[in-house]
């Protein structure tokens, strides 16, 4: 069976994102995991989705270059008010 | 990364002051955040370089136009997304393909890939190849939407953030994000698809 063939689930997937992030209202909550319950392949994309975001929010912290920031800081001619770094 | 404690309020109080070391203040606390921004919506180092320089150069110059309506993060995110994404459109300009289609309204978010990943984010480290794969299921995405995803998903904003960095409204900054979710998702499940996993076995669920 392929999501193209349910109505239920062509409708319910552009809700998928407020789904995962708990913005969804209450009523349409209930109304996709009733539809979770029977299909198997709605299941598989919520669950997907879910690892999806879950893979880019363990990105880590940002990190910035020590050379980039050494000239980032020249360009905007702050290096004189760098306390304690080596310029 | 973060350097002296001082709060947003007297922070923005010195800089409008021209205090230039909280500017120096400005640029370590938000740099690396910026840098990450522009890394992944550009995906190139040289390019994300100069939108880091042209938001902080930006921000220095009109921090006394700053009215304390976002916080000053949401205005670094919005000057740097600016200018990352008209490089952007100015590379795609020039270029003369049209390596971005037309958003296909419904047709682009119906998922193809049905395959169960076999494996759990919270139960591995990400790998090398792994990584590779996710910059480039980015790289991929047409620039709107990367923009929308990187701010959102990437660097934690809120909805409301995101919809103000990027001068979209909330409704618009939800559906950007959600079709640049899918359309990860579909990449990342060819990727886990494609390699062998002992819990997933034979049986997947894809579509033939």
């Amino acid at each position: 069976m392929s999501v193209h063939e349910h109505t239920d689930c062509r409708r319910l997937l552009g809700m998928l994102s407020d789904y995962i992030d708990e913005e969804l209202e209450e009523q349409l909550c209930r109304e996709i995991e009733a539809h979770l319950a029977e299909c198997e392949n709605c299941r598989v994309v919520v669950d997907t989705l879910r690892k999806t975001v879950l893979l880019y929010r363990m990105s880590g912290p940002p990190e910035l270059p020590e050379d980039v920031e050494r000239r980032l800081f020249k360009v905007l001619d702050l290096e004189p008010y760098l306390r304690g770094r080596p310029s | 990364m973060g350097t002296d404690d001082i709060d947003e309020r007297e922070l923005v109080a010195a800089l409008k002051a021209g205090d230039r070391t909280a500017c120096v203040t400005l640029v370590k606390r938000f740099s690396p955040h910026i840098y990450r921004v522009a890394l992944k919506l550009m995906g190139d180092p040289d390019e994300a370089e100069e939108v880091l320089q042209e938001t902080f150069i930006s921000a220095c110059q009109h921090v006394k136009d700053f009215e304390g309506r976002s916080s000053l993060s949401t205005w670094l995110y919005r000057i740097a997304t600016n200018a990352g994404l008209m490089r952007l459109r100015r590379r795609r300009f020039n270029t003369v393909s049209l390596d971005e289609p037309m958003e296909l309204e419904d047709g682009e978010i119906v998922p193809r890939q049905l395959v169960d990943w076999g494996w759990n984010p919270e139960e591995h480290a990400l790998n090398e190849e792994l990584r590779r794969v996710m910059d480039e299921a980015v790289a991929e995405l047409p620039e709107t939407l990367r923009a929308a995803f990187i701010l959102r998903d990437i660097e934690g904003l809120s909805t409301a953030e995101t919809a103000e960095a990027l001068g979209i409204t909330e409704s618009a900054a939800k559906v950007r994000l959600h079709r640049a979710r899918m359309r990860l998702r579909e990449r990342l499940s060819e990727y886990f698809a494609s390699r062998p996993s002992p819990s997933r076995g034979g049986d997947d669920h894809e579509r033939s």
